[in-house]
């Protein structure tokens, strides 16, 4: 279970450091074990930023994440169990190697007492379960081998660590329409044996197909969050329903997005917390109306 | 007709041989229309927007002939082509994001741009194209770094068309923006069709679902040759070339989930254009195939205005 609780992460800026941003602003979710958790936002919205701290490659200003009840604190032991894989599979290999180098890397750092015949296995495990054939991909360089490959390959590599939680930042976005689907099916049965995912994406369409929870975010903000259905079946918060609106689909013109004519956190008695669960696991932010907060506060 | 392209062969010249990126294309394009081109990538899409207005170094005219307005294009000669490109063809290019020069203003880069075509400014007509667009005047006091990406495309866009093209191609223009930024470079487009600034234009893209809102009909590509063309309605609903209908199949929309029902992928990769086989491109990959396939399928037009290039359709 990954657990963030009011994290916040604020980023120096400006020639001299005098100012500073704050990109990621009091964002609290859950993931669960077998549970994808898809993180939708524009960019600029602090959804990479929520990603590198799930990895420890960044540190929160404050606020706590946490897996399993532990602080996230990187090294060796941490991303045994936490993996990434990023936007460009191109970048993420050697070309002078071949490919199935990222694997001897692992074994290096993490397996060094398994024997060849053993790692040879335990590899070939690992290609089969992301649906590629090791005799394809195995012993090639990265040129030889296409986009959805490499991203698979290095799926593979996590799964070669005791991998409890992914995080998939843009993995999808590089690649084309037809090999898309197949790494998206990937991640469909891997989070099914128990596997925890936190997908991040720009893109609706392909967070709504496997999500159970989306976490829709806004200038490091939470606007709406909660079960997947709920979210997009009813969106309350104006963004959503704009970012909903503005989904180009087959065969259907655009439409407007539907105006917010109350505020639903306002409306729930503006509580304390930045957001108002309107019904069992949906929570949304002040819609920003012109009258929002007159009445309370 | 604006533009005919008929047989068009461009290949890429490389240590290990010809790369036979664009192999056979012919279509038509008519005053007015939108025609989205459509595939995945090193299917030849921008390999035949770049063939339009200038081979680079790599790219060598195998065959074929491009007829604009009555004209034939003089693809080859660099130096001929000079008085088409900008004024009569013109090209939106994929990287419009770091196609501005970082150390001018906007301003003084277009004038300095239409300077070098003999052109003067006519600064109402451009405060015109800016709202068009939904840019406001003082961009043109701006240095790109202050724009966002969005701002940048619809920018370049304005100067890609200042003199008022016949064709003007549109390379991905939207690919690495966000959906409600997509919508309003898509809106722009078709306004600068509307008002008649650019005549037709061709808007590449691997995303069809965005395709379908801006093009009046859809060119699909794969390994170099044309798949299918089709009214975007007809493609978009009765589509009749296996790869068509399987990629069309690949699309998520919003609110199909894994759970209700699996998407498919499809199999396979697209064979190298440096050696590539005879007969049906796509017939690895396709579960229709058979003997026949073997045999190149010909460009045939089932119904009007929809071609297929597939044995199994007509």
């Amino acid at each position: 279970m990954l657990t963030l609780d009011r994290v916040t992460k604020t980023f120096r800026a400006g020639a001299f450091g005098g100012g500073s941003t704050t990109a990621v602003d009091r964002v609290s979710f859950e993931a669960a074990p077998g549970e994808l958790v898809s993180l939708i936002g524009e960019s600029g919205s602090g959804k990479s930023t929520i990603g590198r701290m799930v990895l420890g490659l960044t540190r929160a200003s404050s606020g706590s994440l946490t897996l399993d009840g532990e602080q996230v604190r990187p090294g060796k032991d941490f991303y045994r169990r936490v993996q990434g894989v990023f936007q460009d599979p191109f970048s993420c290999y050697n070309p002078v190697f071949k490919a199935d180098r990222v694997f001897a890397l692992v074994r290096r750092a993490y397996h060094p007492g398994v024997p060849d015949k053993e790692w040879a296995d335990r590899v070939e495990k690992a290609v089969r379960d992301v649906r590629l054939d090791p005799g394809q991909v195995l012993g090639r360089y990265p040129h030889q081998l296409s986009g959805g490959q490499l991203q698979r390959l290095l799926i593979a590599r996590a799964l070669l660590l005791d991998l409890r939680f992914l995080v998939a930042d843009e993995i999808t976005s590089m690649l084309d329409a037809s090999t898309r689907i197949d790494v998206l099916n990937l991640l469909a049965g891997l989070k099914e044996r128990g596997l925890g995912v936190l997908y991040i994406t720009h893109d609706l369409s392909l967070g709504t197909y496997l999500a159970e929870r989306t976490v829709v975010l806004r200038n490091g903000r939470v606007v709406e969050r909660g079960d997947t259905q709920k979210v997009f079946g009813n969106p309350l918060h104006p963004y959503t329903r704009t970012l909903l609106a503005a989904v180009p689909r087959l065969n259907e013109p655009w439409t407007s997005a539907e105006p917010v004519e109350v505020c639903a956190f306002h409306e729930g008695g503006a509580p304390d917390t930045d957001l108002y669960e309107t019904e069992p696991d949906h929570f949304v932010a002040c819609a920003g109306l012109p009258d929002c907060g007159r009445t309370s506060a | 007709m604006t533009l005919t392209v008929n047989d068009l062969r461009v290949h890429y010249r490389t240590l290990r041989g010809e790369v036979r990126a664009l192999d056979g294309v012919g279509f038509d394009l008519a005053d007015g229309e939108i025609l989205g081109l459509a595939g995945e990538s090193g299917c030849g899409k921008t390999t035949l927007g770049k063939s339009l207005i200038r081979l680079d170094g790599r790219m060598r005219h195998v065959g074929g002939t491009v007829t604009l307005d009555g004209d034939e294009l003089p693809l080859s000669d660099d130096r001929a082509m000079n008085a088409y490109r900008f004024h009569k063809i013109s090209l939106v290019p994929q990287y419009s994001m770091s196609a501005l020069n970082p150390t001018r203003r906007i301003g003084r880069m277009i004038r300095e741009l239409l300077a070098s075509r003999g052109v003067t400014v006519d600064t109402d007509e451009l405060h015109r194209r800016l709202a068009l667009v939904g840019l406001e005047r003082d961009v043109l006091d701006r240095y790109p770094i202050e724009l966002s990406g969005g701002m940048k495309q619809r920018a370049v866009m304005v100067i890609s068309t200042l003199l008022d093209p016949s064709v003007l191609i549109a390379d991905e223009v939207t690919s690495a923006l966000d959906v409600s930024n997509q919508q309003a470079v898509v809106g722009a487009l078709t306004g600068l069709r509307d008002k008649g600034l650019v005549t037709s234009m061709i808007f590449v893209t691997h995303d069809l679902g965005l395709t379908s809102h801006i093009a009046d009909s859809i060119m699909v590509m794969y390994a170099g040759k044309l798949a299918e063309k089709a009214p975007t309605r007809t493609l978009t609903t009765e589509p009749r070339h296996p790869y068509t209908k399987m990629l069309i199949g690949s699309l998520p929309q919003v609110g199909a989930r894994y759970k209700d029902k699996p998407l498919s992928g499809i199999e396979g990769s697209p064979p190298s254009l440096l050696n590539p086989p005879l007969g049906c491109r796509f017939r690895d990959r396709c579960p229709l195939a058979d003997a026949r396939c073997a045999e190149e399928p010909p460009v045939v037009e089932i119904a009007p205005r929809h071609s297929v290039a597939c044995w199994k359709a007509a």
